[in-house]
């Protein structure tokens, strides 16, 4: 993952919509890169090309290529299914699985795939759990149906779901925007955490959260990028006007 | 307005509960051991009872349900899943006129490809015109019911790196399984009751089954032939067949709940 990821000429549409128009930006490796934007700017649809979750809805097209480890996701022949088993996603509500209990959860992703050894099961729930800052407030309840958690404990869950699979990058579309801010914190402290690890790349409306844990940030403005560059550039000094527009708060 | 609202629920379940109570008072006397455990007795010979109907009429639902189950449920999976843009219309449309086919022009189908190349009455006829008759119901509940799963589950699943139908078999199927387990019982409930489309394909026998290309004795029929016999001890076994049909729906219904029973379920 040195290469971390590479998006060359990305163009998207729904339909005859064209939504994503020529997109190009470097993602750094074990790193966090923040994707804001205005409300149909193009954002979740950017990071969802990045694990070809784009094309699951009909009509939906992608072209241009996006590189991971040098290896194009988009080239004939890639198995869009091994894609997302490396690049994880968490989703802007939380999901879990309604008919599973909280273990069965974040088991979900290995059992599913055939996984039965109960041992290893066990490991890499309680792994994942950790990893996302759930396991002491969980481990008790573990058979508990996984939509009896809290707003915030669900989304720390469905976190932990997309960890136990190990992916090597964690896309995140909006995680935060039906949380509280003691929640919104508790994901937030787990982002940095997580990045030693993981690339991670989140789509936020929330300027002060983009700020708060990015390394990088790119600014999506109808479906273009307008600028991309060091977090803390791009907000004390943007290039582009409408950037300063946007973050200053004087859109539209 | 709320006691119309409550008048109005009441009035909806008032009919079933004379039907019951009436059923009942006239059947009841009738329902006795016998009635579970003998045949038929010849025409004139008081007592006697149904067993071989029950019996009948559980292998008819069987085997309907062996037929029309999978592929209604399969056929579903397949309307909510196909983004061809013309075949699932065209599969919804027809379903939905079969749905609406009287149920004795469903025998007369049953009795010109099933019985008529057999040359003879059977089961298997009386089975496959129960399971054509539940299709389009299992059909449209099944695709009903997956829809009303959220794409946002589906989505989750995805996103784990699991295959299309890995999704659909082990997230959407099991969050929609309480409102398409309804459908089936729906279904069934449905298909205990026919009488018309068997008529001419299982046929009725007054002793045990023996094959299942061989006619077969079920509760609707035999009720119907007492019904309209001259006996009055014909007319209470009439009664009780048709208490013991109600009675047999709900078990069924009851049973089906329990067994299939998840810990958590999402859509009912």
């Amino acid at each position: 993952m040195a290469d971390g990821i590479l998006v060359k000429d990305l163009n998207a549409w729904f339909g005859t919509l064209h939504v994503l128009h020529d997109i190009g930006l470097a993602i750094a490796p074990k790193a966090v890169t923040a994707i804001i934007g205005p409300s149909g700017c193009g954002k979740s649809t950017f990071i969802r090309c990045l694990n070809r979750m784009h094309e699951v809805v009909p009509s939906a097209r992608v072209s241009g290529t996006v590189l991971v480890e040098g290896a194009n996701l988009y080239a004939p022949g890639v198995d869009p299914v091994e894609v997302r088993r490396k690049i994880g996603m968490v989703f802007q509500r939380a999901n879990p699985f309604p008919t599973m209990s909280a273990f069965d959860n974040v088991a979900a992703g290995l059992r599913l795939a055939g996984m039965r050894n109960r041992a290893v099961l066990n490991d890499a729930v309680e792994r994942a759990l950790t990893h996302a800052a759930l396991w002491d407030e969980v481990k008790d309840r573990l058979d508990k149906p996984g939509s009896s958690l809290s707003g915030g404990q669900q989304q720390r869950l469905c976190i932990a779901r997309a960890l136990a699979v190990e992916p090597e990058v964690m896309l995140m579309d909006e995680p935060c925007s039906a949380l509280d801010p003691i929640a919104t914190a508790k994901i937030e402290e787990l982002i940095l955490d997580l990045r030693k690890d993981l690339t991670i790349v989140i789509v936020t409306h929330n300027m002060q959260q983009a700020a708060r844990v990015s390394e990088a940030t790119g600014f999506f403005l109808l479906g273009e990028l307008v600028e991309f560059g060091v977090t803390r550039e791009l907000f004390t000094n943007p290039r582009d006007k409408r950037t300063e527009d946007y973050i200053t708060g004087r859109f539209g | 307005m709320s006691a119309l609202t409550a008048g109005s629920a009441l009035a909806v379940v008032l009919p079933l509960i004379l039907l019951f109570g009436f059923l009942l008072h006239q059947g009841a006397s009738a329902v006795n051991v016998d009635f579970f455990t003998r045949l038929p007795k010849p025409v004139g010979e008081a007592g006697g009872g149904m067993a071989n109907a029950i019996v009948g009429s559980l292998i008819l639902i069987a085997l309907a349900a062996a037929l029309g189950l999978p592929l209604g449920i399969l056929g579903g999976v397949y309307l909510t899943e196909s983004r061809d843009p013309r075949l699932p219309w065209l599969i919804r449309f027809v379903a939905d006129v079969l749905n609406g086919v009287p149920s004795i022009v469903i025998g007369i189908f049953a009795y010109t490809v099933i019985v008529l190349p057999m040359r003879r009455f059977s089961a298997l006829a009386g089975g496959v015109a129960l399971a054509v008759i539940m299709l389009p119901i299992v059909l449209r509940t099944t695709e009903e019911m997956m829809r009303l799963v959220p794409a946002s589950l589906r989505e989750a699943a995805l996103a784990l790196g699991l295959p299309e139908w890995k999704v659909i078999l082990r997230v959407v199927l099991p969050t929609a399984r309480a409102g398409i387990i309804t459908g089936v019982m729906v279904a069934i409930a449905r298909v205990a009751g026919e009488t018309a489309p068997l008529l001419f394909t299982a046929f009725g026998n007054r002793f045990w089954h023996q094959r299942l290309d061989q006619p077969i004795a079920a509760l609707p029929l035999q009720i119907f032939a007492y019904a309209i016999a001259p006996f009055d001890d014909w007319h209470r076994q009439a009664w009780a067949g048709a208490l013991v049909l109600i009675a047999l729906v709900f078990l069924v219904s009851l049973a089906a709940r329990i067994a299939t029973r998840g810990r958590y379920s999402a859509v009912r």
